[in-house]
């Protein structure tokens, strides 16, 4: 059984300049000890699909109007107020870009971390405190520095901080918001092997959001690509870098600068992201794309097991045999 | 070929309350018409302020900046606003960078404005509709405020401001940091374009090696203030010498599934320099470090033409590679 599913998530916000379509009939699956990154460029829908997860929408504008997210064979759309609280405090954590937003400046880094301790197990304030430095050392800060305030810490370490909070109760899944995209890179790269190890060590599964295609290759199991609120192309991470199917996904690997190739020119997407509140009608991308056919502009695209295992939702593979 | 900018062992220092932070100690390099030098290094490394007082928006403490032949280390305000024309920056943020009570015309007029260039009311327009017109800015922006404008759109209307005044020199100090990727590429290829049309030299500083890989001629890898390595953008990517350059390549994600390269990452993180000791900067979290690394600063050499590092062990490092370095 997966430990995760979500099946054909639609999700809008009502505002007052129209609804917004955020989150497109979204689907998804994640097992026990897995890692899935979902890429995508700004208001892409992934940090809306996110939040869903974990029923953390902003109330009463973003309305879950379609599909379903099973965590552990219960239902979190039907979840009473109760069991959410049970679930987000022991079953699902969540870490986010900017640590120093998501710490408390008035309280010493130790005292934050034994508070969320204190949530989840019957510790006295000083026995949580000790399990707090243990958690520090865990993830690789000095437990002495517990005493000190978040401002006294490094952009790196303060994401270490916020990640001990994250781990404290053992969560079966940690979503992880770009965790790393305000570090620098030496940093990010001891921040994610923290993570790699910590994971490994306690079988979390993990859902990355990031727009960095490197961070995704080198930490990540599965792939979702995400456009406009659609999944475009979803699979193995191997197989979605392997053979790239949506020329979505081929777009945003052309815009990368190359370390190891002289390119004169890079090659970017024409045009910009579509409003989601004025989405056009058939394939989503197909104003942007240099494939584009009169089909597209009607026709909107299924998600197309093309593969075992590797879906892409583009009008060009309709002829291929696919998987059925 | 002539040199546009030659910056000589240029230092900028700040008194804190600490002691003095050494925040550029030391960095020199040319530059000429046309071509692109790339900063690269972490937050903190001083990359910003080397940029900012190479054109004077900072006081230099010491060395000399050389403009078109000319020095203009220490200028008069007087002189400091007629090289203004010949100097810009643009910076990152395009959402801080912009005032949000001007409109996208307002925005363009004003260094037009303040430098008297106006003429009509007119010309004035159709000077800065020609200037959205570059930049890839559609006319009917011409009335909208930088809240209504995306990312890409904002960082145009600094390019455009910066280009303004026809100069022959721009610092672009992380001009596509804050942008996704397929709008950061449509940034690069404007800014290549320009260059290419009007020979504008660019400084372009930045934490991204595969941006300043793509869109350098030559890259400068500092490190708290100081310059650790400096070659043609090529060289120093396919032969890095210095640890430094060899830890933050290794450290950057590279988007290729399975790709068994040996990751090297760097314990510890940058620190302050104020009131640095002599020794190398980079000693404490260097794998490579010996006892020399913490007492002697390491010079800049010149092991290959043009390709220059400052390490004390480069040679025992690649020595173990079979690299000759001489």
């Amino acid at each position: 059984m997966n430990l995760l599913e979500v099946k054909d998530l639609t999700i809008v916000y009502d505002t007052s300049e129209g609804t917004v379509h955020a989150v497109n009939g979204v689907s998804f699956e994640i097992n026990n000890g897995e890692t899935l990154g979902i890429v995508g460029e700004t208001g892409a829908g992934k940090t809306t699909t996110a939040r869903s997860l974990m029923r953390l929408l902003p109330e009463p504008q973003g309305i879950i109007k379609e599909g379903s997210i099973t965590f552990d064979g219960k239902d979190v759309r039907n979840m009473s107020e109760k069991e959410l609280r049970h679930m987000r405090g022991f079953d699902i954590s969540m870490i986010f870009q900017d640590p120093m937003t998501a710490l408390n400046p008035l309280l010493t880094v130790e005292d934050q971390i034994a508070e969320s301790i204190r949530e989840h197990t019957k510790l006295s304030k000083h026995e949580s405190v000790i399990e707090a430095r243990k958690m520090l050392e865990k993830v690789g800060i000095m437990a002495e520095r517990g005493s000190e305030y978040p401002h006294q810490f490094s952009g790196g370490m303060q994401q270490r901080v916020v990640i001990a909070i994250a781990l404290t109760c053992n969560p079966k899944l940690l979503i992880a918001d770009e965790p790393t995209s305000a570090l620098d890179v030496t940093i990010q790269a001891q921040v994610l092997k923290m993570i790699a190890d910590l994971q490994q060590e306690s079988g979390t599964a993990m859902i990355l959001i990031t727009h960095d295609l490197g961070v995704v290759a080198e930490t990540c199991d599965k792939v979702a690509i995400m456009y406009a609120g659609e999944i475009v192309e979803y699979g193995k991470a191997e197989d979605v870098y392997g053979r790239i199917l949506h020329p979505y996904t081929q777009g945003l690997f052309d815009s990368l600068p190359s370390l190891d190739k002289n390119v004169r020119r890079l090659k970017p997407i024409k045009g910009l992201m579509p409003d989601p509140t004025d989405l056009p009608k058939g394939c989503k991308f197909c104003p942007r794309c240099e494939f584009a056919s009169e089909k597209c502009k009607e026709t909107e695209p299924p998600l197309k097991e093309l593969t075992p295992g590797h879906f892409v939702r583009c009008l060009r593979y309709e002829k291929e045999s696919g998987v059925s | 070929m002539e040199n546009l900018l030659e910056v000589k062992h240029l230092k900028k220092y700040f008194n804190t309350k600490h002691g003095t932070l050494h925040a550029v100690d030391d960095i020199s390099f040319t530059l000429q018409a046309g071509k692109t030098i790339g900063v690269v290094g972490e937050s903190g490394c001083g990359k910003s302020t080397l940029g900012r007082a190479v054109i004077g928006l900072n006081e230099v403490t010491d060395g000399q900046i050389i403009f078109e032949g000319r020095d203009v280390t220490h200028l008069s305000l007087k002189e400091r606003k007629k090289m203004v024309h010949d100097m810009q920056i643009i910076f990152q943020d395009p959402f801080t960078s912009l005032d949000p009570r001007k409109s996208v015309f307002d925005l363009i007029a004003e260094p037009l404005k303040i430098n008297h260039m106006t003429g009509s009311k007119d010309e004035l327009t159709k000077r800065v509709i020609e200037l959205m017109d570059t930049v890839g800015l559609a006319k009917r922006f011409l009335y909208a405020y930088p809240h209504e404008l995306d990312g890409g759109r904002r960082q145009r209307i600094g390019v455009a401001r910066a280009l303004a005044l026809e100069p022959k020199f721009i610092v672009c100090d992380e001009p596509v940091s804050a942008l996704d990727v397929s709008i950061q590429a449509q940034i690069l290829n404007l800014l290549q374009d320009l260059q290419e049309q009007r020979n504008i030299a660019y400084m372009f500083i930045t934490h991204d090696l595969s941006v300043v890989r793509h869109i350098s001629d030559e890259v400068m890898v500092m490190y708290v203030g100081t310059m650790f390595e400096k070659a043609e953008a090529q060289e120093l990517f396919d032969h890095p010498i210095h640890p430094y350059t060899l830890g933050l390549l290794s450290a950057i994600p590279v988007p290729v599934v399975n790709k068994n390269k040996e990751k090297i990452i760097m314990a510890g993180e940058i620190s302050m320099p104020i009131n640095p000791p002599a020794g190398c900067r980079f000693a404490g979290r260097c794998p490579f470090a010996t006892e020399a690394c913490h007492t002697v600063t390491p010079e800049l050499e010149e092991p290959f033409p043009g390709h220059f590092v400052a390490c004390h062990n480069m040679r025992e490092i690649h020595r173990d590679h079979n690299i000759v370095i001489p």
